[in-house]
């Protein structure tokens, strides 16, 4: 049971500085993930909350209490290393058990914590053997094991399914989600892995070069990036991006010529804008459809089929564009092909890669993890940006 | 037709070039162990044979180590070489852990100047301190003690200790240590339950190779110590004295004071080379 505040928080390496000014809050069980490009800032922002990296400046705060100078075991915390960090000379068993051998704990009472952990894992039979002898997703879950067995009030996570094979890492995200909801505690869990991202969060927080970009739903980010950075991080395959026309813009939409001369109103907040400005449209790849009289068009460079899908790489005025149609399209390789989209689904972004806001927010965009749980489709009062 | 022949070639140039290299190895593997086996042979001479021509054709006597035996203490000798050897070996471990210890997980600006610094001291050849060490020693009165060897000794050898220990501890993982942080280890309680188990295999390796050099040393040993604290070293020359040289009563002392460590070094050269190429071969 346990919130977090980061007010603040700076990071500075000599003269390069890492992190640059983040202020966060994360609630009571909740579940959070660090999204972000390699280098963004995101491991180094979890081992500072971890007390193994000590902040510049600003403040960090666990159930309302400044924990910048308490010992990372005594803050309460517990660690998933990605390299899982066993160690290598212990039983599964002393590795679960190495905390509270630490603290004195007796020898029944460490069993039988150690024994407890080990039933949620599955890992009862293991715990006499060396890590060594495990697989990967056996040491994966060894690591959490040692990390429950602390009750922690706050879980990290540092990119700990890196280093396990796809098909490994789909389970493991599932069991991290069970656990989740079985443990109820917060958890916040480092990735640069945008569907590990959108699968297991409440609350993913966008990182890029030391700066929050966004924060908010996974289903909040995706309908409603706040920047070009966001949208084209979050979702996969990437977003497309064009350059586009003002023709005229108001509070009411902003109207666009399209490439190939094509006219379009997109319902976003254009005030401010001048007309003859010229804008980034951007499309999710799923959102572009097949259509014959569509106001795009363009040739197909790659066809990528993968049976239920088809990805179709279309050269539009030299730019590619991605376009997720049906499975069975029978398009082939350097065909010309026509496609449009529905406005509401596109986005502007002005110079600066600000979005333009929408109209109309999402009716999934404030859905959790937990509203799925109960009852997918009630939406919530707030609406993002 | 064809196929066997294209391969048939590289495959005969490639077993000669290894015949080559054995060849070599096998050279220079006689070399340096040559004084060793003429030493050993020597060492079962009559004085006259051993400056006779030099000759592996003799007949073998005991005639020098009975002589040897007779005119002194072996085992008096021999404890001070164990006592000096291991002693200085557990008191450098004993600073060096803790050196290479802040430096491998904690470095500064500074880290690197100062392993060079310390390596830097081994270039400086020892008679250039002798002089101001045998006051000190003469007048603090550790000279002909134990003490007092195992003192030079680990100075002698700290700077190759902490350096070895360092490029160890440089190999452990950070995470493992910073896993037993999380789990509330002190600073003490992670070295002693994870890096030093961890790295045993190094440690081990460099106490053996102190425990070697610290052996084998001769020229403070010589100087520092007269009758009490004499190792081995100070046997061996005992018999190039006053009296003359006789080779064949040197070579048994000789072989007598290696014998310990070689047989010692031979036990355990698993260990050593495994320790020597920790790392490299990760």
């Amino acid at each position: 049971m346990a919130t977090l505040a980061l007010n603040n928080i700076v990071k500075r390496f000599g003269d390069t500085e890492v992190i640059k000014g983040v202020n966060l809050n994360v609630e009571d069980r909740e579940f959070v993930v660090f999204v972000g490009p390699s280098g963004c800032g995101k491991s180094t922002l979890m081992r500072m909350i971890a007390g193994l990296e000590s902040a510049t400046s600003g403040d960090i705060l666990i159930d309302g209490e400044r924990m910048n100078d308490v010992g990372p075991a005594d803050r309460g915390l517990a660690m998933v290393f990605q390299s899982y960090a066993l160690y290598p000379h212990m039983s599964v068993e002393d590795n679960m058990g190495f905390s509270m051998r630490l603290a004195g704990v007796p020898k029944a009472q460490r069993r039988a914590r150690v024994l407890e952990a080990a039933k949620i894992l599955q890992l009862e039979p293991l715990l006499d053997r060396k890590p060594r002898a495990l697989s990967g997703g056996q040491r994966q879950r060894v690591a959490i094991g040692r990390a429950i067995v602390r009750n922690p009030s706050i879980f990290l996570f540092d990119e700990p399914l890196s280093n396990l094979d796809a098909a490994l890492r789909v389970q493991m995200r599932i069991e991290l989600a069970r656990l989740h909801e079985e443990l109820d505690a917060t958890m916040i869990y480092v990735t640069h892995d945008q569907i590990e991202a959108m699968t297991m969060a409440d609350k993913i927080v966008v990182l890029h070069d030391g700066v929050v970009e966004q924060v908010g739903s996974p289903m909040s980010l995706y309908h409603h990036p706040r920047n070009r950075f966001v949208a084209g991080f979050i979702g996969s395959p990437k977003m497309n991006f064009f350059a586009v026309t003002v023709v005229s813009a108001g509070a009411d939409g902003v109207e666009v010529t399209l490439p190939g001369g094509a006219a379009c109103h997109v319902p976003v907040n254009g005030e401010g804008v001048a007309p003859g400005a010229t804008l980034e449209l951007g499309v999710r790849p799923e959102h572009l459809s097949i259509e014959e009289a569509g106001t795009l068009g363009g040739r197909i460079q790659v066809l990528e089929r993968l049976g239920g899908q088809t990805s179709l790489y279309v050269e539009m005025e030299s730019q590619l564009l991605t376009i997720m149609a049906d499975g069975d399209v029978a398009y082939r390789v350097h065909d010309s092909v026509r496609f449009g989209f529905d406005a509401s689904r596109a986005h502007l972004f002005d110079q600066t890669g600000l979005a333009l806001e929408s109209l109309k927010a999402h009716p999934l965009a404030a859905l959790t993890r937990q509203d799925n749980r109960a009852e997918a489709g009630t939406q919530s009062e707030e609406a993002a940006p | 037709m064809s196929t066997p022949n294209s391969y048939a070639a590289p495959g005969g140039s490639g077993r000669f070039k290894r015949l080559l290299l054995a060849l070599l190895a096998w050279a220079v593997a006689l070399v340096i162990f040559f004084p060793i086996l003429w030493m050993v042979l020597t060492g079962f001479k009559t004085e006259t044979a051993a400056i006779a021509d030099p000759s592996f054709i003799f007949s073998p006597t005991l005639e020098s180590y009975q002589a040897v035996q007779a005119r002194s203490g072996y085992a008096r000798f021999a404890l001070n070489s164990v006592a000096v050897a291991f002693g200085s070996t557990a008191l450098a471990l004993l600073i060096a852990i803790p050196s290479a210890y802040a430096m491998a997980f904690l470095p500064t600006r500074r880290t690197k100047g100062t392993l060079l610094w310390m390596l830097s001291t081994k270039m400086l050849p020892p008679v250039g301190v002798l002089v101001p060490i045998y006051l000190i020693f003469r007048d603090v009165g550790l000279l002909d003690t134990r003490t007092g060897l195992i003192l030079v000794y680990t100075l002698m050898n700290l700077p190759i200790v902490v350096w070895m220990l360092y490029t160890f501890f440089k190999d452990m993982p950070r995470d493992i240590l910073e896993a037993g942080r999380m789990d509330g280890a002190s600073t003490l309680q992670e070295v002693v339950y994870l890096l030093l188990p961890l790295t045993l295999p190094g440690i081990a390796s460099t106490g053996l190779l102190s425990v070697i050099l610290s052996w084998n040393e001769a020229f403070w040993s010589l100087n520092l110590t007269s009758s009490k604290a004499a190792p081995l070293t100070a046997y061996i020359a005992s018999f190039s004295s006053p009296e003359g040289l006789f080779w064949a009563k040197l070579s048994a002392a000789s072989t007598m004071a290696i014998a310990p460590i070689l047989i010692l070094g031979w036990m355990t050269q698993k260990q050593m080379v495994r320790g020597l190429t920790f790392g490299a071969v990760k």
